[in-house]
């Protein structure tokens, strides 16, 4: 064998000019190491909580620490880091299809119509199986988003701060309007067990869901291309071939599938899509192919951290992830919102 | 070639471009002028099928505009919009990069790159690849976003007054480098100027509109008379001859 094989010629050279290559190499290196990092949280993470597991104690003992390992520890870790990584990527997808910073979906209505949705048929059909319920959420999530859009298209003017604000009246009024019909129907706690991000309710059985919503992650990045250039405005979208219409469809289809299952599975994650895809895009920029592994690792990072101090600030009691995050998040979002308005103005 | 056959676009009742006829043959620097609310923008924008026209047709190498897939009108016709400000933050060669997107599809093979660093050379933009477009003055912006059209590799290539926000000295750049890319590197350009005088020293054809209408068009000599600019303008202006080029003296 003289020459290499073409095929493998091709898998080791993906077009790129020797000069740059060592700059996406670091970049490599870097998430890798993010990537491990992020594992050696996981797995700590299961060591976390009331009921008694170590590493002893899981090779010793008759099986009680491996059942709540497998049945309780292990689920919730892979609920949060599925949860946490699809939430902060429909916020960027998002971001990108209202081409603003400082929207996501619990700020422009998406997750509050997914809870009115999933109020009303718990109402009216309270016997229907989970799936069904299911996509009455995700039709309610679209629709309260594609309000939102309608609400800003009718609106003369459009300023960084005014649509993240607008986003946020419309989720007061249909939050309120939940809050209201909830109120009447004795259901205030099952509507606060949905908009309030809680992941000591997962179990085995309980969380499988989800693994859909990394299908949907997956598709975000297969088409990121066309996210980043929908970003760039229709013009510019409609002068590249794009089909602008048909990226947006599929954007927000994704988003209220995600947000929907998201919720009914775990509860809302208030500013996650927020924070993580700003910070994100400061350190390496809006290009998603490039940003989006990196908004799906601190997502998870970022809602593993917050759980896992949910679940010792008040040892041997739990505070729900959504409080955790609600603070975490408005602070970020606060910061970020000001810093930003103070560079425009 | 690009054919526009009695093009006619209105806002509410306000007839913008009013059944305009034009025919502008492959090769060469086009630009178009007239004062504001010609419909020169509406026109160009119209031609890059960014808006539909109310009535008539845009036929671009026989293709018509409104009819034609949108992948394969953006392999022959690029454009450049007056307003370009990018929410999305990336760098001049992410940016310029994006232009390959009609014939890459995001994957970059080794002539996207080829494209991309000839558009970035074109541009003088090289030094700058790997700045964030947010780091940028507003020229080195405005140049970065002609670059990704440039790197478009289309026959065609229409740009809504280029040269806001540009100095003097960017001003001249740019029109030589569409000069260049006229005469080097083969494409038609199609560009909506405001100063007359940079659109009669670097054009071959000079389009003049309006009120929607195509008022007078020919060769830079022929629209820079007091005559014709008086048609366009409604302005008594002067035309010298310096150094045997026409110059309007539209300042007193």
């Amino acid at each position: 064998m003289t020459t290499a094989p073409p095929l493998a010629t091709q898998d080791v050279a993906p077009a790129q000019t020797p000069a740059r290559a060592p700059r996406a190499g670091r970049r490599r290196l870097w998430l890798t190491a993010t990537c491990v990092l992020l594992a050696v949280l996981a797995v700590l993470s299961t060591f976390v909580g009331v009921s008694d597991v170590r590493l002893g104690s899981l090779l010793a003992d008759e099986g009680t620490a491996r059942d709540v390992l497998l049945l309780s520890r292990l689920p919730r870790t892979a609920a949060i880091l599925l949860a946490g990584s699809t939430m902060a990527v429909t916020g960027v997808v998002i971001q990108m299809l209202v081409r603003n910073r400082f929207v996501e979906p619990s700020t422009i209505g998406t997750t509050e119509s997914a809870g009115l949705g999933l109020l009303v048929v718990t109402l009216l059909a309270p016997g229907m199986a989970l799936p069904g319920k299911l996509a009455v959420a995700a039709v309610a999530a679209l629709a309260g988003t594609l309000l939102f859009l309608g609400v800003l298209r009718s609106v003369p003017v459009r300023s960084v701060v005014t649509v993240p604000l607008l986003g946020l009246m419309l989720s007061g009024v249909i939050g309120a309007v939940s809050t209201f019909i909830a109120y009447r129907a004795d259901l205030l706690q099952t509507l606060s067990s949905w908009m309030t991000g809680d992941f000591s309710g997962i179990v085995a059985g309980r969380y499988e869901l989800l693994w859909a919503v990394a299908v949907l992650t997956l598709v975000v990045y297969v088409t990121a291309d066309r996210f980043t250039v929908v970003g760039m405005g229709r013009d510019v979208a409609t002068g590249l071939g794009l089909s602008y219409r048909t990226v947006m469809a599929l954007g927000l289809g994704i988003v209220s599938v995600a947000s929907a299952i998201v919720v009914v599975v775990v509860g809302a994650l208030p500013f996650l899509g927020l924070v993580v895809p700003n910070v994100v895009s400061l350190l390496a920029g809006d290009n998603l192919r490039r940003s989006l592994p990196w908004v799906a690792l601190l997502g998870a990072g970022l809602v593993l951290v917050c759980d896992v101090v949910g679940r010792v600030v008040r040892y041997p009691y739990e505070v729900p992830i959504g409080v955790v995050m609600g603070v975490v998040g408005a602070a970020a979002f606060l910061y970020l919102l000001l810093r930003r308005s103070t560079d425009v103005g | 070639m690009i054919e526009v056959r009695s093009v006619t676009k209105r806002y509410g009742r306000t007839v913008v471009v009013d059944d305009v006829e034009l025919t502008l043959p492959a090769g060469g620097l086009v630009s178009i002028i007239g004062p504001n609310g010609a419909g020169k923008s509406t026109l160009l924008s119209i031609v890059a099928r960014l808006l539909p026209a109310d009535a008539g047709s845009v036929l671009v190498d026989g293709h018509d505009v409104a009819s034609t897939p949108g992948d394969v009108l953006a392999r022959r016709l690029a454009v450049l919009r007056q307003e370009n400000h990018l929410t999305v933050r990336l760098t001049v060669r992410d940016l310029v990069a994006f232009g390959r997107y009609p014939h890459s599809r995001g994957r970059l093979t080794t002539t996207d790159e080829a494209h991309v660093d000839a558009a970035l050379e074109h541009l003088g933009l090289t030094d700058l690849a790997g700045r964030f477009l947010d780091q940028l003055s507003g020229g080195q912006r405005q140049r970065a976003h002609v670059a990704m059209v440039l790197a478009q590799d289309t026959e065609y290539v229409l740009l809504d007054e280029p040269l806001n926000n540009l100095d003097m000295k960017h001003a001249r750049q740019m029109m030589r480098m569409m000069r260049r890319a006229a005469d080097e590197l083969g494409r038609t350009v199609v560009v909506v100027l405001h100063d007359i005088n940079f659109a009669a020293a670097y054009s071959d054809r000079v389009v003049a509109m309006r009120d929607g209408a195509v008022v007078v068009q020919g060769t830079p000599a022929q629209i820079m008379t007091p005559e014709a600019l008086h048609a366009v303008y409604d302005m008594d202006i002067a035309v010298h001859d310096v150094a045997g080029a026409p110059l309007a003296a539209y300042y007193v």
